[in-house]
């Protein structure tokens, strides 16, 4: 029973640009099938047939779906590393990176009223809050280790100079044995990473109301009249 | 090099006086060359060098281990291998096969370690244990350590055979009680060669000696050591059974049907896929198996850590700090579980704490609607 709701109007924002976009549901999609074919080459199920081997090869398509997907998912990293240094404010690499006091106040912050739920408040931010870009920052970490650690495994099956120049990984992670086993225990990151991530984003959509989800989509979000004179007054300071 | 005591006999010579024919002798050129990888042209040189140099004096120092190196080596596909290049002919010392003891054995090391200084190829089979100042291997009144490092100083090269030598192999399996140590972490200056496995293959150890003697340089090696002619590929990469791997067609038990058909070992713990050496190509005992051709997966033998890399009998191996019989999966499945609930969690409490601002959005919201 709405007794009385204040209107507002609404002003739409382009936060993230197509590339942004573009980089985000590619990595989404090799990211589930890096995943899924991972998984499988760690722990096959019992395939049955009665087959010929040399009329299948199903192992080898997961495992080619995995450096295929592989291959995607490190040149887009790089082109998102790239797009922090041409992309709009909100795509530029600052926003993941804790250069100042402001950064690390903020994430304070977030964690006190997204986290901890302080009573009724809410943490407006237009692109990523400082906390997000934080955990970003880490997953890019975790990206760098996963690409280190595959292309090491992947040095050996290939001929590509480009993977080769990976062969040095396996002497720091103890061998193949060692690598495999990282990279294993990696991909348990990237699970629990998107399943908080996703949960966040119907969250902060669902508590603020500004079309978090859908701008992965346009590209847009809406903030209210007030809200952008004060962010406006803030950023011309 | 100053005075030399007398000439010493050639290989060649040598082999032939054992009473071999030089048709012997050219099969065995042959035999080595292709085991090295080598082409046509590079069997000659072999032959060349076998004739032409004379023996290169080796000592070969035991530590902790149990002799499968040698024992290996002694029975590489070919006698000459052992009547050559082991035998007492060619070894100043070695305390498990030289003839001499005591005294007069280690008169005999001291005497080629100055005769044939900067000169002799050391072979160290074992580990060297390093804690209590190496208490718990001790030869003739030393410790392994000293004794490595003496005979070190004087060698051309080093060879550190198997996994002992290599990556400390089972004496450095977690707890490593006595800190057992692989040769490349004491011996530093010198060029060394790591042929690990446990033990390596008699016909692959063969190759890196007549490698060493035909070109007079240490073979190509790795990243890590190894000689690239004999660990550049997996185990898998040359395996009988990777047509199967690739179908996905798996044994699931050592008992059942997939396992008579010969199919792929992999999900009963073959480590082929992440062990590098020659098994599927050189085979075992004079090219007649291999572990996984007997039906056994690879357990990786030849790879740094591989008793800790265990089980052996599962592809994955357990997480380390979680205990026995725990792998990244179960881990990842119980983290996975654990933020389900705290997601859970989470989102009721929001629906509590922040019960305001969400009715304040649907309310504006549904008002809107109405007055449309
Ligand atoms: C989101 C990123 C990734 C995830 C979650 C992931 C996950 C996995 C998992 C779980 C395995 C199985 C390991 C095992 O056998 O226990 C695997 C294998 C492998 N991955 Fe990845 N991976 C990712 C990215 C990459 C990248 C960037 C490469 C680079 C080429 C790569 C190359 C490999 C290779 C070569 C193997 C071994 C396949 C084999 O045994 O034949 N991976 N991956
Ligand atoms: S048996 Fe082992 S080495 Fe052979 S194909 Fe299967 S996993 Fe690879
Ligand atoms: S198959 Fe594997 S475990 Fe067996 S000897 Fe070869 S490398 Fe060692």
């Amino acid at each position: 029973m709405a007794t009385h709701t204040a209107t507002h109007k609404l002003r739409r924002v382009f936060v993230w640009e197509l590339p942004v976009r573009f980089y985000h549901w590619l990595n989404a999609l090799v990211i589930v099938a890096l995943c899924a074919t991972g998984y499988l080459i760690g722990s096959p199920p019992a395939f049955l047939s009665n087959a010929e081997a040399s009329d299948q090869y199903l192992f080898g398509w997961i495992r080619f779906i995995h450096f295929v997907a592989a291959y995607l998912f490190f040149f887009n990293f790089l082109f998102r590393l790239y797009w922090g240094f041409v992309g709009n404010k909100y795509a530029d690499w600052k926003n993941f990176i804790p250069t100042n006091r402001k950064f690390w106040s903020e994430m304070w912050e977030v964690i006190k009223i997204d986290i901890f739920l302080q009573k009724d408040k809410e943490h407006l931010s237009v692109g990523h809050n400082a906390l997000a870009g934080f955990i970003y920052f880490l997953t890019f970490l975790a990206f760098l280790v996963q690409c280190i650690t595959g292309f090491g495994l992947y040095a050996s099956m290939s001929d590509w100079w480009f993977a080769d120049m990976f062969v040095w990984v396996g002497g720091i992670f103890g061998g193949d044995f060692g690598l495999r086993n990282w990279h294993h225990a990696a991909m348990w990151f990237f699970i629990i990473f998107a399943m908080v991530h996703v949960y966040l984003v119907f969250y902060h959509d669902y508590v603020e109301g500004r079309g978090e989800i859908s701008s992965m989509g346009g590209g847009w979000k809406f903030i209210e009249e007030e809200v952008f004179d004060k962010e406006k007054k803030k950023a011309t300071h | 090099m100053t005075t030399k005591p007398t000439r010493r006999p050639t290989y060649y010579e040598e082999i032939r006086q054992k009473g071999y024919s030089r048709r012997d002798f050219m099969k065995f050129c042959s035999i080595i060359g292709a085991y090295m990888g080598l082409e046509a042209t590079g069997v000659a040189q072999v032959a060349n060098a076998l004739q032409k140099t004379s023996r290169v004096p080796v000592i070969w120092l035991h530590f902790q281990e149990c002799t499968c190196c040698s024992e290996s080596f002694i029975r590489s596909s070919h006698p000459i291998v052992a009547d050559i290049l082991l035998d007492k002919i060619s070894l100043d010392y070695t305390e498990t096969l030289m003839a001499a003891s005591g005294h007069q054995a280690e008169a005999a090391k001291a005497k080629t370690m100055k005769d044939y200084h900067g000169e002799y190829i050391l072979c160290v089979e074992g580990s060297v244990p390093t804690k209590d100042d190496g208490v718990y291997c001790c030869i003739g009144g030393k410790s392994a350590i000293q004794v490595l490092e003496e005979a070190a100083e004087g060698a051309k090269a080093i060879i550190a055979w198997g996994s002992c030598a290599c990556n400390g192999c089972v004496q450095a399996a977690h707890p490593n009680p006595t800190t057992a140590t692989p040769i490349h972490k004491l011996v530093h200056g010198k060029p060394l060669i790591k042929v690990p496995g446990c033990p390596p293959i008699g016909e692959v150890m063969a190759g890196v000696i007549i490698h060493m003697i035909t070109f007079g340089r240490l073979p190509e090696l790795d990243r890590v050591g190894r000689p690239k002619a004999f660990y550049s590929k997996r185990v898998h990469d040359t395996c009988y059974r990777r047509p199967f791997y690739d179908a996905g067609l798996f044994v699931e038990t050592f008992d059942d049907e997939n396992a008579q058909k010969g199919y792929c070992l992999y999900k009963v713990g073959c480590k082929g896929p992440m062990t590098y050496n020659a098994c599927g190509v050189t085979k075992w005992n004079g090219g007649t198996s291999y572990p996984i051709q007997s039906g056994h997966g690879c357990f990786g033998c030849s790879e740094e850590n591989f008793w800790d890399n265990g089980p052996i009998y599962r592809q994955m191996a357990n997480f380390p700090g979680f205990g026995i019989e725990s792998n990244a999966d179960e881990i990842g499945m119980v983290a996975a579980g654990a933020t389900a609930v705290g997601i859970a969690a989470h989102a009721i409490a929001t629906n509590l704490r922040k019960n305001k601002l969400i009715n304040n959005v649907i309310a504006e919201g549904k008002d809107a609607e109405k007055e449309l």
